[in-house]
């Protein structure tokens, strides 16, 4: 089963009380892993959300690889 | 030369204006983004910058070649305070030099705008009456514009298009 390492920030590190976790996981795509992710924790509901896979934007439906980073990217408030 | 940085303490404008002078420049454009002691209604009592760095850095130093190449300016630089900030800090500097102003003021105005658009940095403020809140995220299901899509369910959570193309 693949190891996934995830980082959590802002709104979403608050809610999970986390900055980071490993997690084993059959999850193949970056919104498998969130709605795996979200039935675990329920995630505060905001329109929006992106996703960044080894520190690059990526599409929900980019698969994943063992041992790949990933972020949850609620919206941005730069400025 | 890195053309994008977050900083945890405060520049002097002094140091960051000299980041780009040229010899070729004849136009220099800079803008300040301050604390402000209000948002939306709320009095604003200080507030606290947080980054994901590693992709911020990358984005952000995106923006910078992208204004450079837009606008064929000299030089382009842009620093984004993080951690706790007060009422005046500043928040957000960008600044840029060219041959002559026009390029100048359109590519730091490009600059600021696709920082504050693309770059994963989030903004918590701190309210006299003692609440606090993450910009753009705790009533942001109410709030879609440009490229968020509000949830087109019951529930207002959506993922971006792509998400919701899946499947």
């Amino acid at each position: 089963m693949p190891q996934i390492h995830i980082e959590y920030f802002a709104i979403l590190r608050e809610h999970v009380g986390k900055n980071a976790e490993e997690l084993n996981t059959d999850a193949t795509t970056a919104g498998a892993l969130f709605d795996e992710l979200d039935g675990r924790y329920n995630f505060p509901r905001m329109a929006g959300m992106k996703v960044a896979i080894n520190a690059e934007f990526s599409d929900w439906d980019a698969a994943l690889a063992d041992g790949d980073s990933v972020v949850f990217i609620p919206p941005v408030a730069g400025g | 030369m890195s053309g994008f940085e977050f900083s945890q303490t405060a520049p002097s404008l002094e140091t960051l204006r000299l980041r780009v002078t040229d010899r070729t420049a004849g136009a220099y454009v800079a803008f300040e983004g301050w604390v402000r002691d209000h948002n939306e209604g709320q009095q604003v009592l200080r507030l606290e910058y947080e980054a994901y760095e590693a992709l911020g850095l990358r984005e952000g130093e995106r923006i910078i070649a992208e204004a450079a190449e837009r606008y064929g300016v000299t030089r382009a630089r842009c620093l984004h305070r993080l951690g706790e900030l007060e009422i005046g800090d500043l928040a957000v500097w960008v600044g840029v030099s060219s041959a002559h102003r026009d390029e100048a003021f359109k590519a730091c105005r490009y600059i600021i705008d696709e920082v504050k658009h693309r770059v994963p940095i989030w903004k918590k403020e701190h309210y006299v009456d003692g609440d606090s809140g993450w910009v753009n995220c705790e009533r942001c299901a109410e709030k879609g514009s440009g490229s968020l899509l509000s949830g087109s369910g019951g529930s207002g959570f959506s993922r971006d298009s792509a998400a919701k193309n899946r499947g």
